[in-house]
């Protein structure tokens, strides 16, 4: 039974399955298409189909000038939205030469921050919904839709903000931002316990998840992944710590690494992320410097001709930037170094050998957002 | 109430007549019965389930959402039923019947109240256990004639699924049977007459009861053991391939099985309509006496089935070796050990 | 017996973790007052929204129906998807000389991004953000639309500058 899908199909002998998850799918990280062979319950090749959400944005940003392109970053991941477009604007600085004053980096760090963790509390949801357990979903939303209600207030917009300009921040930020965060934060460590009663301690999630899914330290560095799914496999790769960029440089954070590099471990290390996500918004959240929001760039941004390279540490993993300037207003070449492209190649070593039930599992694990592999 | 119907109905027919126009009542009545509990357990489910998640649930269609299933029922109702194309048409179209029959035949024995009962049978709890275990030839028959390899994935992992889960609910069962002495409804009820079995049959019996709770739960593809009908899986299992009425009866199905395994549970373990007494305290015995039986009944068979809802929305799914592990490895082994333990127990006359 | 051993504590230890599930979520069910829902259409009136919220661009007029766009087009180029589209015309001002002003400011909510692009760009703050949000209709070409209300004009300044 052959697929023709592409060029590439999946031979098959007559006693094995060939099934298709995806694109449309119920338990729906994005439009993701992966053909499976299974022989009975075990799954013998994997092959992810992209392309289902290709929407051009680096050929797109080709036609348009340096400050109009940031928008399109905020839609590639959409759940650091705030992220991608800080990379762009430090990029976009790092070729000018601009000075950012101390306030806009610090507010900026601040949101980074905010979007890190109501990014690992979508997660946390979702991860509880694919193994089956529907409430936990909620108990993240009630938690995310705070900090979104304070991007709402200070930015205008929940996900897609378009609140970093190069130069700084579009607005100053809100009188009451300062209040907001602290009752949040002090409210999310006072719910955290739930998280651990409803899904760590659960023996139900802990067979599902421990010892599912494992991905070795040479394999993780072969396959270029980074973010929590390197961390929970031994690999100290946070852009944060090797290239502080903002304000990360004043603030002290640990960086969460397990060595088991399982299911189990990338979930520990994420929830580790979320209290030092705390931890540094704490720092920054009573300090931040009076002063200028914004440094007006005069005239028309136009980079000398070169090659600029920014990285970044996104929700998931390390994002990169590379613009090619020629001089002129418009940008020659934007090319994005996604975290989620490289994650999706660690897909197939850890699930061939497993169960159907234990993909579901490890792309939970995973936390891919298809929109960034596909751009 | 049933001597006043029987007596009316005597002196409008001939005896034999009589007899058949009451029978032909009381199914009716138990069609009745079924379809307002499946439409107040689908109005509570959801409720239930919005209230744990900290929203509110339906509240547009009826004064606070009571007309939702209604709703739900009209619109199934004027859905296509498609037949897919290769499928069985015969066994396609008789599957969700058959499963739906089972489980109305299983209300036969089940006794609401001390003259509520359609037939005393003297087996009537085997008689419940043999006739659901019929329903697992309807769940193959749909995955089967479906034509759809996901669909017989889901019904293949459905069928093992069930047919494990029955050892460990007879197990369960055969305790409390063994320590009651009968096998007939009415019997089992009789002897719970000072305490129901969980307060009599102390650790045997709590352990059954928690053993047939873990088991019925999973008998009724229900989550956490809900793997063969889940979205989040590859398949939506064997009723993938149904739609409008013919999914209207799995799922009718489905809240009726529930109802059974709770009533079941309720007779054998809290004591079916028998109000709840404790030891000498005459005064709180006669308040308790004067509610009506059938009220401490449903009272009863309503707890059970918020612990199944409840049991639903909180736990994560298991994945079908863990649930087939937990069966042969757990709940089989302690069953038959407890099944054991209780007979020595009951033999040398060591419970209340 | 090790094994034995295990194997209980095991079951005891994963019995009392679901036990503590369920008591989170079984709390929660007895506190109606968590709920954070609310019942749309019905809670206009108390609905918060916050004043920076991007719902649409809008233009603010005086109440003698002026506004302060000079057409420029400065938004216009600002704009990164061709949502804004700026009708200047001429006309005779009194000393004869011609004035280029504003016709009509042609704005389309179907494709606007609500990036802000525009309103950062405008020099003469003419358009701002606003916070409106119900825009279903049944026709897509009823969003597009003129900002500028019919029978507006520049709002004169006191100075002769333009800035």
């Amino acid at each position: 039974m052959e697929n023709i899908i592409g060029s590439q199909i999946i031979q098959s002998s007559d006693d094995e399955f060939i099934i298709n998850v995806g694109p449309q799918h119920p338990s729906t990280h994005g439009v993701l298409h992966l053909q499976l062979k299974l022989d009975g319950e075990k799954i013998v090749d994997l092959k992810p189909f992209l392309g289902y959400i290709h929407r051009g944005i680096e050929k797109m940003s080709e036609s348009l000038n340096y400050k109009q392109f940031i928008y399109l970053t905020s839609r590639m991941d959409y759940l650091s939205a705030h992220i991608n477009n800080q990379a762009c604007c430090l990029a976009i600085e790092k070729a000018i030469q601009a000075e950012v004053p101390e306030r806009a980096r610090v507010i900026r760090t601040l949101m980074a921050e905010l979007t890190r963790l109501a990014s690992h509390q979508l997660w946390w949801g979702s991860t509880g919904l694919d193994m089956g357990a529907v409430s936990p979903f909620f108990y993240a939303f009630r938690e995310r839709e705070m900090i979104l209600e304070i991007f709402e207030e200070t930015c205008g917009s929940r996900l897609t903000m378009n609140y970093c300009v190069p130069g700084g921040v579009m607005n100053d930020i809100h009188p009451d931002f300062v209040r907001k965060v602290k009752q949040i934060i002090k409210q999310f460590r006072d719910n955290l316990h739930e998280y651990d009663e409803l899904l760590t301690n659960n023996p139900i999630f802990q067979s599902r998840t421990i010892g599912v899914g494992y991905l070795s330290r040479e394999e993780a560095i072969s396959l270029a992944c980074t973010g929590p799914v390197a961390r929970a496999s031994g690999i100290s790769c946070d852009v944060r710590k090797k290239e502080p960029y903002d304000a990360y440089d004043r603030v002290t954070f640990d960086e969460i690494i397990t060595t088991e590099g399982d299911c189990f471990a990338r979930y520990k290390v994420r929830l580790e992320e979320m209290k030092q996500s705390m931890n540094i918004i704490e720092q920054l959240i009573d300090n931040i410097p009076a002063g200028e929001y914004r440094t007006k760039i005069k005239g028309i941004i136009k980079p000398p001709a070169g090659e600029y390279y920014q990285r970044v540490e996104t929700a998931r993993g390390e994002l990169g930037i590379y613009l090619v300037s020629d001089g002129t207003n418009k940008p020659y070449r934007i090319k994005f170094r996604t975290p989620n492209f490289s994650n999706l190649g660690a897909l197939k070593p850890m699930s061939l050998g497993g169960k159907i039930g234990d993909l579901v599992a490890i792309m939970a694990s995973l936390d891919l957002i298809i929109p960034d592999i596909d751009r | 109430m049933t001597h006043w119907i029987g007596e009316k109905l005597n002196a409008l027919f001939s005896p034999e007549w009589a007899a058949y126009v009451g029978y032909i009542l009381a199914g009716l009545a138990i069609i009745i019965l079924v379809v307002v509990m499946a439409v107040v357990s689908i109005y509570l489910e959801r409720k239930i389930a919005a209230f744990m998640q900290m929203r509110l649930g339906p509240m547009r269609v009826g004064k606070w959402g009571t007309l939702q299933a209604f709703a739900d029922v009209f619109k199934l109702m004027l859905k296509e039923p498609l037949t897919p194309a290769q499928a069985d048409k015969q066994l396609f179209n008789i599957a969700p019947y058959l499963v739906l029959t089972v489980s109305f035949l299983a209300f036969a024995p089940i006794a609401f109240s001390p003259s509520l009962q359609l037939w005393d049978m003297n087996i009537g709890v085997l008689y419940i256990t043999s006739v659901s275990s019929m329903g697992v030839i309807g769940i193959l028959m749909a995955g089967w004639a479906s034509n759809n390899k996901y669909s017989l994935l889901g019904a293949m992992r459905s069928g093992a699924q069930i047919v494990s889960y029955e050892l460990s609910a007879g197990i369960a069962i055969l305790t409390i049977v063994m320590m009651s002495g009968s096998l007939s409804v009415s019997g089992i009820i009789k002897s719970q007459a000072d305490g129901w079995w969980i307060f009599k049959g102390h650790i045997p019996a709590l352990i059954a009861f928690v053993i047939f709770a873990i088991a019925s739960t999973a008998e009724l593809n229900r989550a956490p053991f809900d793997l063969a009908e889940a979205e989040q899986e590859l398949t939506a299992g064997f009723h993938t391939e149904y739609s409008g009425m013919q999914f209207a009866m799995f799922f009718l199905a489905e809240y009726t099985n529930m109802f059974i395994v709770s009533m079941l549970g309720t007779t054998l373990f809290l004591g079916g309509w028998m109000p709840l007494h404790i030891g000498n305290w005459d005064a709180f015995n006669q308040i308790m006496d004067k509610i009506p039986p059938f009220l401490w009944f449903f009272g009863k068979v309503f707890i059970s089935l918020f612990m199944i809802i409840w049991f639903r929305w909180t736990f994560p799914r298991l994945r079908i070796d863990q649930l087939l592990k937990l069966e042969w490895k757990y709940l089989l082994p302690i069953g038959m050990v407890n099944l054991v333990i209780g007979s020595i127990i009951t033999w040398l006359g060591w419970i209340f | 017996m090790n094994a034995a051993k295990r194997y209980f504590t095991s079951i005891f230890k994963a019995i009392v973790a679901l036990l503590n599930g369920m008591k989170l979520t079984g709390s929660y069910l007895l506190r109606p007052s968590k709920i954070l829902t609310q019942q749309y259409p019905e809670n206009r009136d108390t609905l918060y929204i916050p004043e920076r919220f991007k719902g649409r661009v809008f233009m603010p007029h005086d109440e003698n129906n002026e506004h302060n766009c000079t057409a420029c087009t400065l938004c216009q180029l600002a704009c990164p998807n061709g949502s804004i589209r700026i009708i200047a015309k001429n006309i005779e001002m009194p000393d004869g000389t011609k004035k280029k002003v504003l016709d009509q400011w042609v704005y389309n909510l179907g494709s606007c991004t609500l990036c802000q692009l525009c309103v950062d760009a405008c020099p003469s703050d003419a358009i701002v953000m606003d916070n409106a949000f119900e825009f279903s209709v049944y026709d897509k070409s009823r969003l597009i639309y003129n900002l500028n209300k019919p029978g507006s004009r520049l709002k004169e300044k006191k100075t002769n500058s333009q800035v």
